[in-house]
């Protein structure tokens, strides 16, 4: 983790663009690193300042039951998957003008990859299967 | 020596309020609330200032909400018991602020919930009751990182990297009293 965020560090200071990155297959154990940046505001299980992540691949975004989105967000129609979740962490604001994940992304395409991998890796879990169980009641 | 291992919790509160807490508060309301041409600059409750600080003040509020939990458990001994009255009360100062400031660009600031889904069963201990205290920070820290470089208003972005300041000194210190080191790298993302 330490060196990837010394490569970020450098690459950012010395102006090198995001795809001079080689992009190698997410990584569900570096992406668990990755997630600790997400951890104000969202969890797995319960929603908080964002909404939970159990559940998000192949949800309309903006769907959460009982969760307030910005208009911006639920009128967006994008369905969550691993094309949808890379353009959006690495610019949210750009791809939902008006959201309220405020927040300037992650211009690190191999971290972005190792995030999805982790979070696909938690929605197979027993954490997520468990709290998607208690919501369908 | 490490936050615990202060001989009284009266001399480690006085240590941190005395070097972090009043220092940081009257800076940053020098930063906001004394200055009402960022508010001329800013205005409009859709604003994306007023965005980006609901935001941050939904965090704190939760951040409030979990130092109250940790006070609360009984797991605390005193001196740990003191490290998160303090922080909560930075937190209390932070959301303060930021509230009054949405406030001041004409939005409605957020609003604490009426409840949190906190790992309550998770947290057996005083360790992870403060491992627990320390994610949410780091977390701070990553969330504030972020939203620093997005402000229309530069004055705000230097508040907010004033917050981050704070919140990364809480995460060292936290993760110092269960045990790890504290800075363990020298860049955060």
């Amino acid at each position: 983790m330490n060196r990837f965020v010394s490569a970020a560090a450098i690459a950012l200071a010395a102006g090198t663009s995001a795809s001079a990155w080689a992009l190698g297959p997410g990584d569900e154990v570096r992406g668990d690193q990755v997630y600790v940046r997400c951890m104000a505001c969202h969890s797995l299980a319960s929603d908080r300042v964002g909404p939970r992540h159990c559940g998000l691949f192949g949800r309309l975004a903006g769907s959460v039951a009982g969760f307030e989105y910005s208009p911006a967000m639920k009128n967006s129609r994008i369905v969550w998957n691993d094309k949808t979740l890379d353009r959006f962490l690495s610019d949210p604001a750009s791809m939902v003008p008006g959201t309220t994940m405020t927040y300037a992304g992650i211009p690190n395409p191999q971290e972005r990859a190792d995030l999805i991998a982790y979070l696909k890796h938690a929605n197979g879990t027993s954490e997520c299967a468990s709290s998607q169980q208690a919501g369908a009641h | 020596m490490t936050f615990l291992q202060f001989t009284s919790p009266t001399a480690a509160r006085r240590v941190f309020l005395g070097r972090s807490g009043l220092m940081l508060s009257s800076a940053a309301v020098a930063l906001l609330a004394g200055n009402d041409a960022l508010a001329a600059r800013n205005a409009g409750p859709g604003s994306n200032d007023v965005r980006i600080l609901n935001t941050a003040l939904g965090a704190e509020l939760e951040a409030i909400a979990a130092y109250q939990l940790g006070a609360e458990s009984k797991l605390l001994d005193k001196p740990a018991l003191d490290l998160a009255t303090t922080f909560q009360g930075h937190h209390k100062a932070h959301a303060d602020l930021l509230a009054e400031t949405v406030i001041k660009l004409g939005g409605k600031p957020a609003v604490a919930k009426s409840s949190y889904g906190f790992p309550v069963d998770q947290l057996q201990s005083q360790a992870d009751v403060l491992k627990f205290a320390a994610r949410l920070e780091q977390g701070a820290v990553s969330a504030y990182l972020g939203a620093v470089p997005l402000f229309g208003d530069p004055q705000l972005a230097k508040a907010a990297a004033s917050i981050l300041g704070d919140e990364a000194m809480h995460w060292a210190v936290l993760r110092q009293a269960i045990g790890e080191p504290p800075v363990p790298s020298p860049f955060m993302s």
